[in-house]
């Protein structure tokens, strides 16, 4: 904390505030690795102020004790800002991001083996008139294929010092660190001459780039033919797809299986932990607040855990390793008939696991409105959580009858409420564009990277960081709703010698009463509605909450959807799945939809569409299945 | 700002025609035909000729200017060697192409855009 209060003093006034180097660079060159080498785990990662872009910032004690402050800026490839990543780093360079202290120096990190498009962003940077030092990454790399780099004549053509480094594997950082703070110490300050570069300017800082490549950089002698060669396989229209599913394939049985033992135990933690609370506190509604509030709620969301882990294990791999622009272009045409961006692809599919890291995982999409787009489509792809519900309506309803001799008549059923979501997803995508975007579609023009192999150290801070980003959402904004919930559901307490249950006299059962005119129409009767409320602390815990208000003792399923098909009428229960293929109520996505977009616009939006899907669809459903005799 | 080379787009051949044939490319570079990357199949090659918009951008997303100068960003300056080297499996799109010594993919919508002078930087 009292580094960013120091820091907050111009930097050359009082020479004891720490010297901030901002790091700028193309995509894929290595910056997240250098990030990471230069500050090791002095990292603190937040928002930036007002945007939902991530604000990296770490610190480093030089050989000889100043500390140095080191921000890791959005990848670019240039400073014409073109989304709101893009913005912060122009900002931030050009000392015009409020909030922020404007760096001292600039480290542009280039990919050593890939020098054309940098080349001409260090030009750029040079017309800001800050000091620039350019770190030539990855240089093993570039040694390895042969190709030279003439370092003195390149410093001398850019005007600015030119270092050699191998971020993995921590080599020159401490040149990199000392060139920046003698950039800094002798800059004179050219004065900032930057202006947004107009298409004449792009191509003579090309031409310029060229130049200079041309004169200092002997082309490789053993050029990577891997990438090359992996590409052929990899982006092949029919082998290509096919390895893809197969990821995928392997990536969700990782997803739902292998997390299946880590979950047990957390819920079976948070479950001894309830029961050691109920030992020690006397029945009341501390105790209640405490147990059914707290502990349930986190652990309900903590749960997700070793999910999230996985997941972003995978994404994270697969990133590093250049392949996730494959996935993207393999998966362009597909999304794109929707409106969407080919990196939506992983987003989505995590979403049938859990809307909460998928949601988490659209920052791999650049551009904010195929962001944001994918953020509001990805409740409507059928999460684990609604797997509860599905099962118990549809063994209580639907026959267990084969069609056509092989075809399971509720396997059938199942498969149609996951294809509904599916396509409702797309529709939706589709209208979003045309309501919020007017039409508009980004261009898809994208880098293929050179494959590499991903950094152990780099993969387990990426991992580590999306787990403590989504465990304090959890200690934040999920819990508080979740005690929302929980309070609606046990305030007031039923009156002594009360015979109904306890959840219809609470304000979740006023609620449930009052909303029932409304939810006639659709076929809920107010058991229904009430079991709605409880449900917004997570989809299945709809099933426990029409076990309560049926007054269902032992929880079984089998006895519940007895119960059920002994109280409802086919066309009901039709309807309640209608309903459930789109439930608007998730407090968690909601709060990560806050979270993630920066307002409470978009998770207002997500709710009312959401809810209205429901509402519409479970009418339809009602009143065609009423018309047909199964009312 | 936006160049919209008329006459370049009047050189376009239609698709058909489009890919070249052995004797183009023996041709001196000047001479042979401009095309547009995006009708292009997997294995053309050629030079960067120039950028070339519709005056009604079909990319509803952003200006003629932005496109061109994203595409400017991304290295599709005139004199950059291209080549195709993957295509999508449905209508082909999008496409992957060499651009210099990177690879790029990008839709054939966009790549419409980018004239190409067929065969080999002399």
């Amino acid at each position: 904390m009292t580094v960013s209060l120091v820091a907050r003093a111009p930097a050359h006034v009082d020479t004891k505030a720490p010297l901030r180097v901002a790091l700028v660079g193309n995509p894929n060159s290595g910056k997240t690795a250098m990030f990471n080498a230069l500050t090791g785990a002095r990292q603190k990662v937040a928002n930036y102020a007002g945007v939902t872009v991530e604000r990296k910032e770490g610190r480093l004690i030089a050989p000889d004790g100043a500390p140095v402050v080191v921000v890791d800026l959005p990848g670019t490839y240039s400073l014409r800002a073109r989304s709101p990543d893009e913005v912060v780093t122009r900002d931030a360079v050009l000392g015009r991001l409020e909030g922020e202290v404007p760096p001292d120096a600039v480290i542009c990190v280039a990919d050593a083996t890939n020098l054309r498009l940098v080349l001409r962003l260090a030009l750029e940077l040079r017309s800001v008139g800050r000091p620039v030092v350019l770190a030539l990454n990855m240089i093993d790399i570039a040694e390895r294929q042969g190709l030279a780099i003439d370092q003195a004549a390149l410093s001398a053509a850019l005007g600015m010092p030119v270092v050699a480094t191998v971020a993995t594997r921590r080599r020159g950082m401490e040149a990199l660190v000392a060139a920046a703070r003698a950039a800094a110490a002798s800059s004179g300050g050219a004065g900032d001459r930057w202006t947004e570069p107009s298409a004449s300017d792009l191509r003579d800082l090309h031409h310029g780039a060229e130049r200079i490549l041309k004169a200092t950089v002997r082309p490789p002698k053993r050029p990577d033919t891997w990438s090359g060669r992996l590409d052929g396989v990899l982006l092949h229209p029919v082998a290509g797809l096919v390895i893809l599913l197969a990821l995928l394939f392997v990536m969700f049985q990782a997803v739902f299986i292998g997390a299946k033992p880590i979950m047990d135990l957390i819920s079976g933690g948070f479950a001894a932990l309830s029961a050691g609370v109920a030992h020690v506190l006397p029945p009341g509604i501390l105790r209640s607040l405490i147990c059914d509030g707290i502990i349930a709620g986190v652990g309900s969301v903590v749960v997700f855990l070793p999910q999230i882990t996985i997941l972003f294990l995978f994404i994270i791999l697969l990133e590093d390793a250049g392949y996730m622009a494959r996935a993207a272009f393999l998966m362009d045409k597909l999304m794109g008939g929707a409106g969407l961006h080919g990196r939506a692809f992983i987003p989505l599919l995590s979403s049938f696991a859990c809307a909460i890291p998928a949601i988490m995982a659209t920052r791999v999409i650049d551009q904010k409105r195929d962001r944001f787009t994918t953020i509001m489509v990805a409740p409507l792809m059928t999460c684990s959580a609604r797997i509860p519900v599905y099962t118990l309506i549809i063994s209580a309803f639907v026959p267990q009858r084969t069609l056509l001799g092989v075809i399971s008549l509720q396997g059938l059923v199942f498969f149609g409420l996951y294809a509904a979501g599916i396509v409702s997803a797309l529709l939706v995508a589709v209208v979003m564009r045309k309501v919020f975007w007017r039409g508009a579609s980004e261009p898809f023009l994208m880098e293929l990277p050179a494959y590499k192999m991903p950094d152990a150290v780099n993969v387990a801070r990426g991992v580590i960081q999306r787990g403590q980003i989504f465990l304090r959402r959890a200690g934040t904004i999920i819990l508080s709703m979740m005690v929302l919930v929980w309070f609606l559901s046990t305030v007031p307490g039923p009156p002594l010698g009360a015979t109904r249950a306890a959840i219809d006299y609470s304000f979740a059962g006023m609620i449930g009463h009052a909303i029932e005119p409304v939810m006639a129409p659709v076929g809920f009767s107010w058991q229904m509605a009430v079991a709605l409320i409880p449900g917004m602390a997570a989809r299945e815990v709809a099933v426990g909450a029409l076990a309560t208000v049926y007054a269902v003792s032992g929880e079984s399923a089998a006895n519940l959807g007895a119960n059920l098909a002994h109280h409802w009428s086919l066309a009901s229960a039709l309807a309640f799945l209608a309903w459930y293929v789109f439930a608007p109520q998730c407090a968690s996505t909601l709060g990560v939809v806050k979270r993630e977009t920066n307002s409470w616009r978009w998770p207002i939006i997500l709710f009312a569409y959401m809810a209205a899907l429901a509402y519409g669809s479970a009418f339809i459903v009602y009143q065609t299945a009423v018309a047909l005799g199964a009312g | 700002m936006i160049i919209v080379i008329e006459n370049l787009a009047a050189l376009v051949p239609p698709l058909t025609a489009a890919v070249p044939s052995r004797s183009t490319t023996d041709m001196p570079l000047p001479d042979r035909p401009i095309v547009a990357l995006g009708e292009q199949r997997r294995g053309f090659g050629g030079v960067v000729a120039g950028l070339r918009f519709e005056s009604t951008p079909k990319a509803g997303g952003v200006s003629n200017a932005e496109l061109e100068r994203r595409l400017l960003e991304m290295g599709f300056v005139e004199g950059a060697r291209v080549e195709i080297l993957h295509e999508g499996l449905i209508g082909r799109d999008p496409i992957a192409v060499r651009l210099d010594d990177m690879r790029v993919a990008m839709r054939r919508r966009e790549a419409c855009c980018v004239l190409i002078r067929p065969g080999a930087r002399p």
